[in-house]
């Protein structure tokens, strides 16, 4: 901004006062717009402070300290808390839990996910309908689902035993049998989670464009080669991203857990976070929770980058 | 591209591909409907959990423990609505939610609105930073601030209160980012014209900016209130009185009541979710934006 004399500039209204026909440095007038940018800024980052950066810097220190059943500090411990967990075969097990249950989830998700949003994406009258439909899940929260499946797979009037007594299957019990407990946790995840899947993939592939379909068409692929060579490249990115986000977010899964089994049956089902909350909220130790929160923290930051050396080399970006 | 054959050569071989094309068109009408049904179906399987949700909230207490289950009520029992409104103070769980809900879309929405007004509007150093700063919230999880938060209201004394419910929500990096790629389309001379005019900021984003951006403030405005209306963890720490207690909260009340049926639960359960659906279908094209703009997981 160059001004050729300084009663040509005009004053800038809400900016730091300067008297009309003064010169102003760049430097001062640079001062003045943090000032004005900060007043914009200040209700977010006092919020930020109190909530989001506080509470990091104190978990961190709750986690190097004895607490109190209150939760204040007591003694400095340094990494005990945390060489304790790692030697802990119950914190052990909420790793594995919760890897399995990423495992379950995250590629079913996808699976499930993919031919949904292949399906919406199709140009018919009346697709809105079932754009809606396939994505109907996003409105319903962890609980009612939770409360939902409960009921579908009670064992003993749950439809489905009752579907699966066609199949000659006998009464499973779904959620106090160990070995089916965490399977079905996972498709009630599954389920829950598919609204978002089926929104992110279709509009993706709502960005793929006809004319490379075609084109590949034209070139003599098969419906089968298109989809491999033109689509899956196409939508990668979005693949990608539903990929990392269900992992980040089924490791932080809870309330499914809560309502449907409790951590149980004998841990079968006791997932990280789980395991935090019964740690901090029903034993009150709060800096061994602590310590396994920013565990948790580490495995997902892990787990991301690990993610994107991994698969984000099949990602193409256009 | 093959030059044009002479009509007069062409002619007896047409009938050949026309009819090949016709078993074609056929094939291809059949291929269609059938994944026409395929899609139905598809649908009926993904909605299947709500719609049998719906049919128990309909059903006797002696239907919905018959064996084998039916799928649909044979004899219609609304009374479960009633009864579940009567079993657990669900009018209260709802209206608390609605607190929730209603002071942290507001709240976010104002905040956000400021925050991305510095962003876009105002050149002052440091600005790159200040915006890291604010996306750096986005990786921080939950489970990190828990326990933390958890003591910070406990020390306000704000268990059991609303402060509690919404104030750890009033700032949202999404939403900043959001509106701030909004505002970054509104063209540059508008501002400049305006400040001619002696506009000062407040109103240029008050009077001039905010209207322009209504479909931005929606898209984050239902965004805010589905994932505020679907939490369940922090309202779970922060809330142990019967009178506080949200909506999703609440339903496991009702569900580990002894004496309550199934339908009562599934009632509760169409009350609770009533609210969030029909939003999500009046403002369908706004969640779609708001999860396709930077997807963050209520």
């Amino acid at each position: 901004m160059t001004a050729l004399q300084p009663e040509a500039r005009p004053v800038m209204p809400g900016t730091a006062a300067t008297p009309a026909g003064v010169w102003r440095e760049p430097r001062s007038a640079g001062r003045g717009e943090f000032v004005a940018a900060l007043g914009y800024l200040l209700p977010s980052l006092v919020v930020f402070a109190m909530f989001v950066f506080y509470p990091l810097i104190k978990n961190l220190q709750l986690s190097l300290y004895e607490t109190s059943p209150l939760g204040g500090l007591g003694l400095f411990v340094g990494v005990a808390n945390y060489t304790q967990l790692i030697h802990d075969p119950a914190f052990l097990n909420s790793l594995r839990v919760s890897f399995l249950f990423a495992l379950y989830t995250v590629p079913a998700g996808i699976l499930l996910g993919l031919p949904l949003a292949m399906l919406a994406n199709r140009r018919i009258r009346g697709i809105v309908i079932f754009r809606t439909a396939y994505s109907f899940t996003i409105a319903v929260s962890i609980a009612a689902a939770a409360l939902i499946w409960e009921w579908l797979l009670d064992p003993n009037v749950g439809v489905l035993n009752y579907l699966l007594s066609f199949l000659h299957v006998h009464k499973v019990g779904w959620l106090i049998d160990p070995r089916f407990a965490l399977p079905a946790v996972a498709a009630t995840t599954v389920w829950k989670d598919l609204g978002f899947n089926v929104v992110v993939l279709l509009a993706a592939l709502q960005g793929v464009s006809d004319e490379l379909i075609e084109a590949a068409r034209i070139d003599g692929a098969g419906r089968w080669a298109s989809f491999r060579n033109v689509v899956v490249p196409a939508i990668s990115p979005a693949l990608f991203f539903v990929g990392v986000v269900s992992t980040i977010s089924v490791l932080q899964s809870f309330g499914q857990v809560n309502i449907l089994t409790q951590g149980g049956p004998v841990d079968a089902t006791n997932v990280i976070v789980y395991s935090i909350y019964r740690n901090a909220f029903f034993n009150f130790r709060f800096g061994l929770a602590a310590a396994q929160a920013m565990l948790l923290f580490v495995l997902v930051l892990i787990l991301t980058g690990l993610q994107f050396t991994v698969f984000e080399r099949f990602v193409t970006y256009q | 591209m093959t030059a044009p054959t002479p009509v007069a050569q062409s002619r007896p071989a047409a009938a050949v591909p026309l009819l090949r094309k016709g078993r074609r068109d056929l094939r291809r009408m059949a291929a269609d409907r059938g994944l026409d049904l395929l899609m139905v179906a598809l649908a009926l399987f993904v909605l299947f959990p709500l719609l049998y949700a719906l049919g128990t909230s309909l059903k006797t207490a002696a239907e919905v423990n018959q064996y084998p289950p039916t799928l649909w009520p044979h004899v219609f029992n609304a009374a479960n609505y009633p009864d579940a409104l009567r079993v657990a103070p669900i009018a209260r769980f709802l209206l608390n939610s609605f607190i929730q809900s209603g002071a942290v879309t507001i709240g976010q929405i104002v905040t956000a609105a400021l925050a991305a007004f510095a962003f876009s509007f105002i050149e002052f150093p440091g600005r790159q930073a200040l915006f890291f700063l604010f996306l750096s919230t986005l990786m921080i999880p939950a489970e990190v601030t828990l326990i933390p938060n958890y003591l910070t209201v406990r020390s306000l004394g704000w268990l059991n209160s609303y402060p509690a419910l919404v104030a750890p929500f009033l700032a949202t990096a999404f939403g900043t980012f959001l509106l701030r790629q909004f505002f970054l389309t509104v063209p540059r001379e508008l501002w400049d014209a305006a400040r001619i005019d002696g506009c000062s900021r407040r109103r240029f984003l008050v009077q001039i900016l905010a209207p322009l951006a209504r479909p931005a403030f929606a898209t984050l405005a239902i965004y805010a209130f589905l994932s505020t209306w679907n939490q369940y963890l922090w309202p779970l720490l922060v809330i142990n009185s019967q009178q506080m207690r949200t909506v999703q909260i609440g339903l496991a009340i009702l569900q580990s009541q002894e004496s309550v049926s199934w339908s009562l639960v599934m009632a509760g359960i169409v009350l609770i979710v009533a609210p969030t659906i029909f939003l999500f279908l009046i403002g369908y094209r706004h969640v779609v934006r708001g999860l396709t703009a930077g997807a963050v997981k209520g």
